[in-house]
């Protein structure tokens, strides 16, 4: 198969940086988008030129480091699959293909294709954890939990912190990432314990961090590859309203004291 | 002088860890503040070691070479982590799990350690459920089992097809935890090149960091190395495109002894290769043995038709399929160890019943569960997998057979470590896939999570203190001290050499070439002339390399092909490594099949008179050959028997 791409090329952050069109030939369509994005790195190497930096590193759609706009879509234009599953048998012959790096403050540019998603760390260091220590644990069969709750938080728990979500977002919101790990904690008996503490700080921090608001368009949803659902944004703000009045409480209750 | 005394506690079996852990030497509170310990890798191994040292009060440095920790590649673990909790009430209990691990691992690994992983395997569950690990249910709300090779008990926990994920994304919130605390601070997009080592002591290590190429210098009382497995040697394997052997390697040429370096475990269900172009190969988990039949067909005709699409798999009668495993491991069927499958599809293949357009391929069938248990139940335990599969092959596995071929997925062999998981460089740890420690010569699925775990969150936070304790009048080490800048220097000069080869070939290709000659010679089976062969083979690669190999880009900026560059110089030198210790290992024993030494009926032959040890290797210098050194394996209380799964 053939292509036409048109890459953007940025040297560092503080490059301005362009789309640069190039040739890709001899492509087979058993081969993933990276595979033939490796192909066009060896004949740029070849010629003595600087290859496209992309991030990368499992290739099968769960350690979340792939990103990409492709022909403007995060992770391009198949369902629930990572830039990284992409065959190139889902493309055109002849097909010309837009691939840009996210684009949102949150995320700023480190070369190319590359962006640094570090903010997702810093909401996850503000609460995304149940702070138990390696020592003194009960047994693990001491609390049933129901399994539809158990699945649920699962579902909730596969995101992999890949950004498609902020990318895909018009406000360039984190509410799927941040809504998937409160409701991933909230939904167990183990993270309960917590969830108004973990909620507020969690939310403050995205807050903080530059991310936009959410208005309802769902685009996350649709674009996210592990199919999180809208309803955790949902229970997130739940938590969020139910948090405010135990601080309320809380505030009461110091005070009698 | 090398000292490869494991220094486990004198006790019984039983009792050596609580012996060891009632007399071991700890470091209190108001010390430990003043104490650093670097940890490379976010693994489970290294996430869960930095998230408790850091909660017992050290001054934690973590590392790792993506953007956070948790990418790191034991995100990709699918089937399930193995526990002697006995919930199913099937006969577990520790001894079992210890005697499978020893047995599993053809009798090639240290009883101490293992006993001891063993014993602590159920305190990890314990741990990731309070963490929030969403394992899978039953409908009373009590934890699942599943089943895995190499066992007859249902010990493995799992949360669907992603318990790796998701035990990652646990030890990743405790680790989140303590750096929000303070106690651990995090250098990410960090490549460690190389170890310090002052006074004969681990001090420290000489970092490049990935987006401004800046040298770096991080110093510290005890240096803990998490940095994985080197599966990657073969270039294609199931590990992540980033996976190395460079910390280990640095750490072997500063005088840690590497062990075992050619045990590798090539997984026995894989998506076949499909093209030169391939990037890397795709497991699909072995929990799929549970519900998945294997199988080739009887006759040759049937291969021929296949192949020429004129049939499918489907349309070949039930009398006229070859159930391999089923038919020659009658007691476990689909469910033999790895390594006795991997070779039982090669034996297959090679005797040309093999399937799929290049002959290398085995069908694993879904049929009779899907019969049985229906197309629903099927998804609920494997529907990410085979989702998966249809995404790469463009085949549905509900409707066809799945194909599978065996793939490099481990590497048993590692850093030499003793019973407190020291290397033979004082204040130098290794733990997870980056030592050798607790699995032999072959590792039983399910295992590995188990370890990184065990050692991060339950074994190293002990033993570490023993050291740290005759450190605490050691104040900060400083980075300014003159190995500090021989190591710098010896870094830069290295890069700049890479840089300025300006030579004409890729990384990449001499990456794909040294994983030919390692498939090739020293992957499923082997034999005398071919590893001899590949010696020389690796020679010239290595030559080539060095004069040769075209480096793009800057120094000072990121740079994706300086970074492969420096790995695959490790890869090639770790190759060599391999290679001879297979050559000097004459028997077989687990992953390791010795053409030469096999039974009647090709069954792995182990010799346990002359080989019942552990081979560890010493770096003699540049160009000079490296010695071989001897562990000397003791079984007091599993009896070494030819093993059986008949
Ligand atoms: C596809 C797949 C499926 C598997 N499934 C299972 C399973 O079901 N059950 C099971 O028990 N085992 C399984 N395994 C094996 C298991 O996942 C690994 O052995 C285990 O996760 C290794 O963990 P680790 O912490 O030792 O290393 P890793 O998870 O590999 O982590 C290595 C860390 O070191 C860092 N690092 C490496 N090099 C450098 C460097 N030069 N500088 C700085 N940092 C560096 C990396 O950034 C990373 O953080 C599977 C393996 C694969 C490949
Ligand atoms: S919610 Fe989805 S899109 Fe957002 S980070 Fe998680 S996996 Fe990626
Ligand atoms: S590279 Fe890991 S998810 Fe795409």
């Amino acid at each position: 198969m053939i292509f036409t791409l048109k890459i953007w090329r940025q040297k560092n952050a503080s490059d301005k940086g362009g789309l640069v069109t190039y040739k890709a030939e001899d492509i087979s369509p058993d081969s993933s988008f990276f595979e033939m994005l490796d192909q066009l790195n060896q004949q740029l190497i070849a010629k003595g030129e600087d290859p496209v930096a992309f991030d990368h590193d499992c290739r099968e759609g769960i350690c979340g480091t792939c990103s990409l706009y492709i022909n403007g879509r995060p992770h391009g234009p198949l369902k629930g699959t990572t830039t990284c599953q992409l065959h190139m048998r889902s493309f055109r012959n002849g097909e010309t293909i837009y691939v840009e790096p996210w684009r949102c403050g949150a995320f700023p540019v480190i070369k190319d294709l590359i962006v640094d998603r570090s903010a997702f760390d810093t909401i996850i260091q503000a609460g995304g954890y149940v702070s138990v220590n390696s020592g003194g644990i009960p047994d693990a069969n001491t609390i049933p939990v129901p399994k539809l709750d158990a699945d649920t938080a699962f579902d909730a728990a596969a995101c992999i912190g890949c950004g498609a979500c902020v990318a895909s977002c018009p406000n360039a919101s984190a509410m799927l990432f941040v809504g998937a790990k409160v409701s991933h904690l909230a939904l167990l008996p183990q993270g309960r314990v917590e969830a108004e503490h973990r909620v507020q700080k969690m939310v403050a921090t995205m807050d903080s961090l530059g991310f936009g608001n959410c208005s309802n368009t769902y685009a996350c949803e649709a674009e996210c590859p592990k199919e999180i659902a809208v309803t955790n944004i949902a229970r997130m703000n739940r938590e969020f309203l139910a948090a405010k009045i135990f601080a309320e409480k809380e505030k009461q209750i110091s005070f009698t004291l | 002088m090398i000292n490869l005394n494991a220094g486990a506690p004198k006790a019984p079996l039983a009792e050596q860890w609580s012996s060891y852990k009632a007399n071991c030497r700890l470091v209190n509170p108001n010390n430990k503040r003043k104490l650093d310990i670097i940890v490379v890798g976010t693994g489970l191994a290294g996430a869960s070691a930095a998230a408790t040292l850091g909660q017992l009060g050290y001054n934690v440095k973590s590392f790792c070479y993506q953007d956070t920790p948790r990418r790191a590649h034991s995100i990709a673990a699918q089937g399930g982590i193995n526990a002697a909790k006995n919930y199913q009430n099937d006969g577990d209990n520790v001894f079992r799990l210890f005697y499978d691990t020893i047995k599993g691992g053809d009798y090639r690994a240290r009883e101490s350690n293992v006993y001891r992983l063993a014993s602590i395997s159920p305190e990890i569950i314990d741990l990731c459920v309070a963490q929030g690990v969403p394992f899978a249910r039953e409908y009373g709300g009590l934890l699942a089992n599943r089943s895995f090779g190499g066992t007859q008990v249902s010990r493995t926990f799992y949360a669907r097809g992603q318990t790796g994920q998701q035990l990652l994304i646990g030890a990743y919130s405790a680790l989140s935890r303590q750096i929000a605390a303070g106690s651990v601070k995090l250098y990410n997009r960090r490549d460690v090149l190389d170890i310090v080592i002052i006074d004969g002591k681990a001090r420290g290590v000489i970092a490049r960091n990935l987006v401004t190429g800046e040298i770096e210098r991080h110093s510290a009382h005890a240096v803990v190395l998490a940095s994985g497995g080197y599966g990657n040697v073969f270039y294609l394997s199931t590990n992540a495109m980033g996976s190395n052997v460079t910390p280990a390697w640095s750490a072997y040429k500063k005088g840690a002894v590497f062990a075992n370096p050619c045990f590798t475990q090539i997984h026995p269900t894989c998506i076949p290769v499909h093209g030169e172009f391939q990037s890397k190969l795709t497991l699909m988990s072995e929990s799929l043995r549970n519900d998945g039949r294997i199988w080739v067909p009887k006759e040759k005709e049937d291969v021929e038709l296949l192949r020429q699409k004129k049939i499918t798999p489907e349309q070949i009668h039930e009398s006229k399929r070859d159930y391999y495993l089923e038919r020659r491991y009658p007691a476990f069927g689909n469910l033999v160890p790895r390594d006795v499958a991997s070779r039982a599809a090669k034996e297959r293949c090679d005797e040309g019943y093999g399937v799929g357009s290049s002959g290398r391929a085995v069908f694993l069938d879904f049929s009779d569960s899907i019969n049985r248990l229906g197309a629903e139940a099927i998804s609920a335990r494997y529907g990410n997998l085979f989702q998966m599969y249809e995404r790469i092959v463009d085949d549905n596995p509900y409707q066809t057979p799945m194909m599978i071929y065996p793939a490099v997925h481990y590497t048993m062999g590692g850093l030499w470590v003793d019973y407190e998981l020291m290397t033979t460089v004082p204040g130098l740890y290794s733990i997870g896939e980056c030592n050798f420690s607790d699995h032999g010569a072959n590792r039983l699925g399910a295992s590995a999570l188990m370890q990184g775990l065990a050692d991060g969150y339950f074994v190293l936070p002990y033993t570490i203190s023993a050291y740290l304790s005759n450190e605490i009048h050691t104040p900060p080490i400083q980075t300014t001290l003159p190995e500090f800048h021989t190591a710098v220097h010896g870094v830069a000069d290295r890069l700049n050499q890479l840089k300025e080869t300006k030579g004409k070939t890729s990384v990449d290709h001499f990456h794909k070439s040294l994983g030919k000659i390692m498939w090739e010679y020293c992957g499923m089976s082997r034999n005398e002339a071919g590893l001899q062969k590949a010696l020389g083979l690796i020679g010239d690669l290595k030559t080539e390399f060095t004069s040769d190999v075209s480096i793009p880009g800057g120094m000072k900026e990121y740079n994706p092909e300086l970074e492969k560059a420096w790995r695959v110089q490790d890869f090639i030198e770790l190759g060599d490594l391999m290679v001879r210790d297979a050559l000097e290992r004459k028997e077989s024993c687990g992953g390791h099949f010795r053409e030469e030494s096999q039974t009647p009926d090709g069954e792995a032959l182990r010799n346990d008179e002359e080989f019942a040890h552990v081979a560890a290797w010493e770096f003699k210098g540049n160009g000079a050959a490296p010695e071989r050194h001897r562990e000397e394996l003791r079984f007091d209380t599993v009896k070494p028997s030819q093993r059986s799964y008949k």
